[in-house]
């Protein structure tokens, strides 16, 4: 204690919780830009950067109602639920681990999948969420893809799924690897029976999924500056013991080398991958 | 250090050390030495199976490692006959690191495929120590899908620590190369067998690994990460690598208790390498008892089951 504060009657101490402080989260700064930005405004606008377009992560159920019709919805796959039948232990128990993450997300596991439309368009949507476990693939979300792309085979609708993964859960062992086979294997089905699959991968799509069904799709589309790969870079970089060149790995970088076909940015994805798919599917093109 | 032993296998190497230098004063001394060398002969064999009968994950692994393994080529010279080793993948490249061609095995014409690891110094650099790049997946398409035009049953032999991690592989896209793999194996239209003889290193490894059968040799590993890696991402230390392959439970003892894989083939006493005569006659036998199950399906048959048993991977709970 200073000797003011000992001076002081304790009446007219100020508390230091009542400090007035704008409120959290009311602005955001963007990681690309730097720029200071108002977090309604910024919601409005996807998460994308209204100074510099830069896209930030969006966790799959707010991308799924942004991308979706209002109605109809219906949710595939969420009675799948995760178990760690290896009692699989690091620094932590995969266990709590799991729990942790699905009280920080409100989700069950890193999948999301409903049937619905896009302007009109039946479809299945699925989407990755980032924060949970890094979006890693593991046993549930193998088969949410699965049964969400079992969902278009028996109705004759297209799938498309939103990637953001860093590769297969290695809590779950070699079952996460399997799940690469797995759901590579649904996607041939759809090919056999004509059935788009149009694959978007956000930031950051990588390893397992990556090498999996992100890569799969009829029609590969990367939103701007997502990090797209199989390795990371900085194994890539411990490995060749270079620098890497600058936008290595980036969307802009697969369109160049031809791994994608496009970028849409995330305000246009409805307008355009519904456009898409209704020539892919031979109907009328949808209403503006 | 003797390099044909692991660290763990040291007391081993000794008597061995022990054994050897009694063989060479044996010709001018005059007592019987035969006998105590017997003696430690048995001893060295016992010591040997009581190590060996009770081996951990990481140790497994540095068997699946051994510098002296057969590879894909050692397995491919002892099975077959008539191997044309076929090239290229028609876009870019010969990727060495992963071989293959058409032969016959006790007369069967099938299509052989493999990681190939490099023996010496020069070679492993040629080989890129088995970690193949895109081409090399491409390659191995390539013949697969020839072989199902030509009605081959296809064999792959699996052995590598992952598909190599390199500027040029990403930007020739790595990703694409092993995914569109996954895809078209579980649809084609002849038996696959794939055999893990060493290191079953993740994603470039299952990219020529599905199939209708996994078999895996007895001190083979198969994972989604190796030990190392997975120790620096979940342990923050890759001195943690023997607690990750517990973990991980990469041996084929446990993944055959999983279901992952259907068979596991016995290594002969102290590992493949001590006795490969021993180790491709095992191989040999039970690729021929495969072929012979998978040849009694029809093609629809076939497809059907491989389809049900990739789709059975997994573990969840339906609430």
């Amino acid at each position: 204690m200073s000797w003011l504060q000992k001076f002081l009657p304790s009446q007219i101490r100020t508390e230091g919780g009542t400090k007035k402080t704008v409120p959290e989260g009311l602005w955001a700064k963007c990681p690309g830009c730097n720029g200071v930005l108002y977090r309604a405004e910024l919601e409005r606008n996807l998460d994308v950067c209204p100074k510099c377009s830069h896209h930030m992560r969006i966790g799959a159920r707010r991308r799924l109602d942004a991308f979706l019709d209002a109605e109809p919805r219906v949710e595939i796959g969420a009675n799948v639920q995760p178990v760690d039948a290896l009692k699989f232990r690091d620094s932590k128990k995969y266990k709590d681990r799991l729990l942790q993450a699905q009280k920080s997300t409100d989700e069950t596991d890193a999948l999301v999948a409903i049937m619905g439309q896009v302007k009109g368009v039946p479809l299945v949507a699925a989407a990755f969420e980032f924060r949970f476990m890094g979006g890693s693939m593991g046993s549930v979300v193998g088969e949410r893809f699965v049964q969400a792309a079992n969902a278009s085979l028996e109705h004759g609708i297209p799938l498309v799924c939103f990637s953001a993964s860093g590769g297969a859960r290695m809590q779950e062992a070699l079952f996460s690897l399997m799940q690469m086979a797995k759901t590579s294997a649904v996607l041939a089905r759809l090919r056999d029976r004509g059935i788009p699959f149009i694959s978007v991968m956000t930031d950051p799509t990588m390893g397992g999924v990556s090498a999996s069904l992100a890569m799969l799709g009829d029609i590969n589309v990367g939103e701007p500056g997502a990090l797209i790969g199989f390795a990371g870079p900085r194994v890539i970089e411990q490995t060749v013991r270079e620098t890497l060149p600058e936008g290595f790995q980036r969307s802009e970088f697969l369109v160049d080398h031809g791994a994608i076909d496009m970028i849409i940015d995330r305000r246009e994805m409805r307008d355009r991958l519904a456009s898409v798919l209704t020539i892919l599917t031979k109907q009328p093109a949808p209403a503006a | 250090m003797n390099l044909n032993f692991l660290e763990f296998e040291q007391p081993i190497a000794e008597l061995e050390a022990k054994i050897e230098e009694l063989r060479y004063v044996g010709d001018d001394a005059e007592i019987n030495i035969s006998e105590e060398i017997a003696r430690l002969q048995a001893k060295s064999k016992s010591l040997t199976k009581s190590l060996f009968s009770n081996l951990n994950a990481w140790q497994i692994s540095q068997l699946a490692r051994h510098p002296q393994r057969p590879y894909t080529q050692d397995y491919i010279d002892a099975l077959f006959s008539d191997f044309e080793e076929l090239h290229g993948d028609r876009a870019f490249a010969d990727d060495s690191a992963i071989i293959g061609g058409v032969a016959r095995l006790e007369g069967k014409p099938v299509m052989v495929i493999g990681h190939q690891k490099g023996r010496d110094t020069k070679e492993k650099v040629e080989r890129n120590f088995g970690m193949p790049r895109p081409e090399g997946y491409r390659k191995a398409l390539r013949l697969m899908q020839m072989a199902e035009r030509f009605k081959l049953p296809i064999m792959t032999f699996i052995d590598t620590p992952g598909a190599y991690p390199g500027v040029g592989a990403e930007e020739r896209g790595q990703s694409e190369a092993i995914a569109r793999n996954l895809l078209e194996m579980s649809k084609l239209r002849t038996p696959i067998i794939c055999t893990v003889i060493g290191e079953g290193g993740s994603g470039g490894a299952l990219a020529i690994g599905v199939g209708d059968r996994v078999m895996m040799l007895q001190y083979s590993t198969y994972s989604v990460i190796s030990p190392e890696g997975c120790a620096s991402i979940l342990w923050k230390s890759a001195e943690k690598a023997s607690d990750a392959a517990e973990a991980l439970g990469i041996t084929s003892e446990r993944l055959k208790e999983l279901g992952l894989i259907d068979h596991i083939i016995p290594e002969p006493l102290g590992g493949a390498h001590r006795d490969v005569e021993a180790m491709t006659s095992n191989v040999k036998q039970a690729l021929l008892d495969k072929l012979d199950e998978l040849s009694r399906l029809d093609t629809e048959q076939l497809l059907a089951k491989r389809y049900e048993r990739l789709m059975s991977f997994g573990n969840f709970e339906k609430k």
